[in-house]
């Protein structure tokens, strides 16, 4: 009984930091038709960033905010000076363009971290207040993960409560819907990008710093990474908050159970509803459209 | 006498919208058929669903006598459907020679070979320029499509069709944009096209398309309006108030 | 161009005799990565379907190898046939799952299957040896003929590579290779014309899988070892790179960008070591600025200098 609590719990934390990995990754796919390969990459950089935070003395809260500002810096820059120029390519080699060249940037972040942090794993330390076990439906579990949990939920609702209610989000949603019909009337597309981008950035460093305690941070988490996002943004369905939510969890918890119960085979097992999603329903759970 | 295209209830929506809404009707073979109508009257999405680029929502279509309304395009093509496009859809690096092969091999047990160049099949170039040269083409046969005017794609279109020796043609706006000369020009190739072949046109130009058709089906708003011979269809007050008064 | 041909093949021929062993074995190296770039391209360059999980398939033949002579009993080559055909099969049933989308989904779903790959190659270690992979591979005697030697191994694998970038050629040439280009530009139209879209597209990957299975035999036996970081992204990456660097959609494009891709790595990082980085930058490069790639970069160069001349 323990066992499946204690799993079920680690299958809500991975759920959490996977929804902030993918939210991003799916908001931006979903309005600028970008897959943007060097989300892994984001992730990773995020958390080495929070990582030199923390030792340069900040707290917790403000290296989370250091990683995912330092990435969304990054990003912004990106998409203004690289993807930009190649959104006047015609349609048939844009998207092509757009994803070799993130997948050259997420190389260039991956190695530049090797260069810069070594190539040693690092453990990112839990922060002292959020540390300590919680006793719970007769189990002992790490208080941190239950927060990063909380954390994930939140981040739910204000992006949905974003998406919903504010004007940005009603204008990220017609984009999302008919970008063709939402620039014609007049949607400020140019700025819209930049922002979903940043903010998609965001979401993804500020994950890696906040996944640190329980990933730790490595040289190749990139790459162990973005597949994830991959299939969560598959299985959820394209430009679907909702979507990357069921998504996450449903992924987080067939990983958790996965390593336990079959570790040889855990890996394979992670992709296992995105293929039965492939093969039932191409455009994913929640998805409007195939991708 | 067997019906070369039969099409009942067929019903077909977009987003709420109904594109297609109640489409009965039926056209003999060797019959030659006139689609009239306004913009956006649904003539277009008719060809859709009928060579299966679009699935109906409701209703049948039979080509030949077999169910096609649930069928895919390359399935319609093995049945004798040709078809040509209102928006040009040419393959604009390659000549017009290589157009008119990948037509033919469409409908060629060949065209799954892996192992010969495509080069070294004589009797297809062979057939490519015949083809060519039925529309008035064989002159620019190794010209790429994109270094051709625009009649002359316009005619490639219909060579495209003609090389599969369709027994059902579906013509989409084959006049459009063409000049007084070029508009003679794709008289003569549609009038030199075998009586057998079965030819339903969706055509704007009124009197190029009325000296074609014999029968004459008219939509508007994805339904049939009436349909009839030219001659009850130009005093038809439904049809006047449709193209004049409105 | 004309005498091109002829002198490059003299070339291929005596490149065993230069001096530094360790050059004849980069040429070995760029011959594989060459079919291995042809085999990519004809899924990138030819049928416009761009996979970034290529290296599974080279992966899968290399371990099937490994396996089968170290630990299966086989001899060489029954062991590369059924290396191949193993390969074949997995490119068959991923072919199915991939083709579920185009462009974008196509991309997504083949990285996540090499990923899926990578996971057993890595995780499954009483099957693959995990991390450490699969060692003591030894060479295959064809005809009784001794392979430890560089330049003997090279002529073994350009009899075996020329062949197969021979074969992929002849495939684009051929009638199923017209359909699957003319299925890049207007799939619709070629549907309406009479072709089976995903069928020819089916059979292009297949095809491409098994492609990519030769250069993993040939692999294999040049390194005699195998281990799971063959078939990581990086490696996908990598032959991707080699396609669109030389030039989707031309013969010679893969070739020269297998070229300069091996000859980079492994001159340049005797000097830098951030090759990945290295690799990322001329990815983005190459993107941005050169968007044809470098094969009809030169191939403009070539012919502007020559009429110039004239």
């Amino acid at each position: 009984m323990a066992f499946w609590v204690i799993q079920s719990l680690n299958g809500l934390a991975l759920g959490g930091l996977l929804f902030l990995l993918s939210s991003g990754f799916s908001l931006i796919f979903g309005l600028m038709r970008v897959a943007n390969l060097t989300h892994g990459a984001y992730f990773m950089l995020g958390a080495y960033v929070g990582l030199s935070a923390l030792g340069a003395g900040l707290d917790f809260a403000t290296a989370v905010l250091a990683g995912g500002l330092a990435v969304a810096l990054f990003g912004g820059l990106v998409e203004r000076l690289i993807l930009r120029r190649l959104a006047a390519r015609p349609p048939a080699q844009r998207a092509l363009a757009q994803v070799l060249v993130t997948l050259g940037l997420a190389f260039i972040i991956a190695d530049g971290c090797i260069w810069i942090w070594g190539g040693d794993p690092m453990p990112l330390p839990v922060p002292a207040a959020l540390g300590g076990a919680v006793r719970a439906f007769g189990v002992v579990f790490p208080f941190y993960r239950l927060v990063v949990v909380a954390i994930a939920l939140l981040v739910a609702l204000a992006l949905w409560l974003g998406l919903e209610r504010t004007r940005v989000g009603a204008m990220i949603r017609a984009g999302v819907d008919d970008m063709e019909m939402a620039a014609g009337m007049g949607l400020p597309v140019s700025r819209l990008f930049t922002t979903v981008f940043c903010l998609g950035a965001a979401l993804a460093g500020m994950g890696g710093v906040l996944g640190g305690p329980i990933l730790s941070v490595y040289p190749g988490l990139d790459t162990d990474m973005l597949p994830l996002a991959l299939v969560v943004v598959i299985l959820g369905g394209i430009g679907s908050l909702l979507g990357a939510f069921a998504g996450s969890f449903i992924i987080g918890f067939v990983y958790t159970f996965g390593q336990t119960l079959l570790p040889d085979l855990a890996y394979v097992i992670l992709f296992l509803p995105m293929v039965l999603v492939l093969v039932l329903r191409p455009r994913g759970l929640f998805g409007t459209r195939a991708a | 006498m067997a019906h070369a295209l039969e099409i009942s209830e067929l019903r077909k929506s977009f987003g709420g919208l109904p594109a297609i809404n109640g489409v009965s009707l039926a056209v003999a073979e060797g019959e030659r058929r006139l689609l009239l109508g306004p913009n956006g009257a649904g003539k277009t999405t008719l060809f859709n669903l009928i060579t299966g680029e679009l699935r109906p929502d409701g209703g049948a279509i039979r080509v030949f006598g077999r169910d096609v309304a649930r069928g895919r395009p390359d399935r319609c093509a093995h049945l004798g459907v040709g078809r040509t496009y209102q928006i040009i859809t040419l393959f604009p690096r390659s000549t017009l020679a290589q157009n008119v092969v990948l037509a033919l091999l469409g409908v060629s047990p060949r065209r799954w070979d892996p192992l010969t160049a495509l080069s070294a099949h004589p009797s297809l170039w062979e057939r490519a320029r015949a083809v060519l040269d039925r529309v008035g083409l064989a002159a620019g046969a190794d010209k790429p499509v994109m270094e051709t005017a625009y009649g002359e794609q316009r005619r490639l279109e219909i060579a495209m069709a003609l090389a599969q020796a369709p027994r059902l043609l579906l013509l989409d706006e084959p006049f459009a944009g063409l000049s007084r000369e070029e508009r003679r020009d794709m008289q003569a190739v549609l009038g030199a096209i075998p009586r057998e072949v079965t030819m339903l046109m969706i055509e704007h130009d009124m009197d190029v398309a009325l000296s074609f058709a014999e029968r004459i089906t008219v939509l508007h708003y994805g339904q049939v309006i009436v349909e009839g011979t030219r001659g009850e269809i130009v005093a038809n007050p439904r049809v006047r108030e449709i193209y004049l008064g409105e | 161009m004309k005498l091109g041909a002829p002198v490059f093949a003299v070339a291929l021929l005596l490149v065993p005799l230069i001096p530094s062993p360790y050059y004849v074995n980069v040429a070995s190296q760029i011959l594989i990565a060459a079919v291995f770039a042809s085999s990519l391209n004809l899924l990138v360059g030819y049928a416009g379907l761009t996979s970034l999980g290529h290296a599974a398939y080279l992966g899968v033949a290399a371990y099937a190898v490994a396996w089968l002579t170290t630990l299966g009993g086989l001899g060489h080559l029954a062991a590369a046939l059924v290396a191949l055909a193993v390969t074949t099969a997995t490119a068959a049933c991923f072919g199915v799952l991939a083709l579920r989308g185009t462009g974008l989904a196509f991309l997504m779903i083949t990285l996540a299957l090499g990923q899926i790959l990578w996971g057993v190659a890595y995780r499954w270690v009483s099957l693959t040896g995990g991390d450490n992979g699969i060692t003591g591979l030894t060479r295959p005697r064809p005809f009784g003929f001794d392979l430890t030697s560089p330049g003997a191994f090279y002529y073994f694998t350009l009899a075996i590579a020329a062949p197969t970038v021979a074969a992929i050629a002849l495939y684009v040439s051929s009638p199923l290779g017209a359909a699957v280009q003319g299925m890049r530009d207007q799939p619709r139209r070629m549907s309406a014309l009479g072709h089976n879209v995903w069928m020819v597209r089916w059979l292009t990957f297949v095809f491409a899988g098994t492609g990519a299975g030769v250069a993993g035999i040939l692999f294999v036996y040049y390194n005699q070892f195998i281990g799971p970081q063959t078939l990581n992204l990086t490696n996908s990456a990598e032959v991707l790179l080699m396609v669109i660097s030389g030039g989707a959609g031309t013969v010679l494009g893969p070739i020269i960008g297998a070229a300069t891709v091996v000859i980079l790595k492994n001159v340049v990082s005797a000097y830098i070591t951030r090759w990945v980085m290295l690799l990322g930058a001329v990815f983005v490069l190459i993107v941005v600025f050169m968007p044809d790639g470098l094969g009809p970069g030169l191939h403009r160069l070539w012919h502007t200098r020559s009429r110039s001349a004239s």
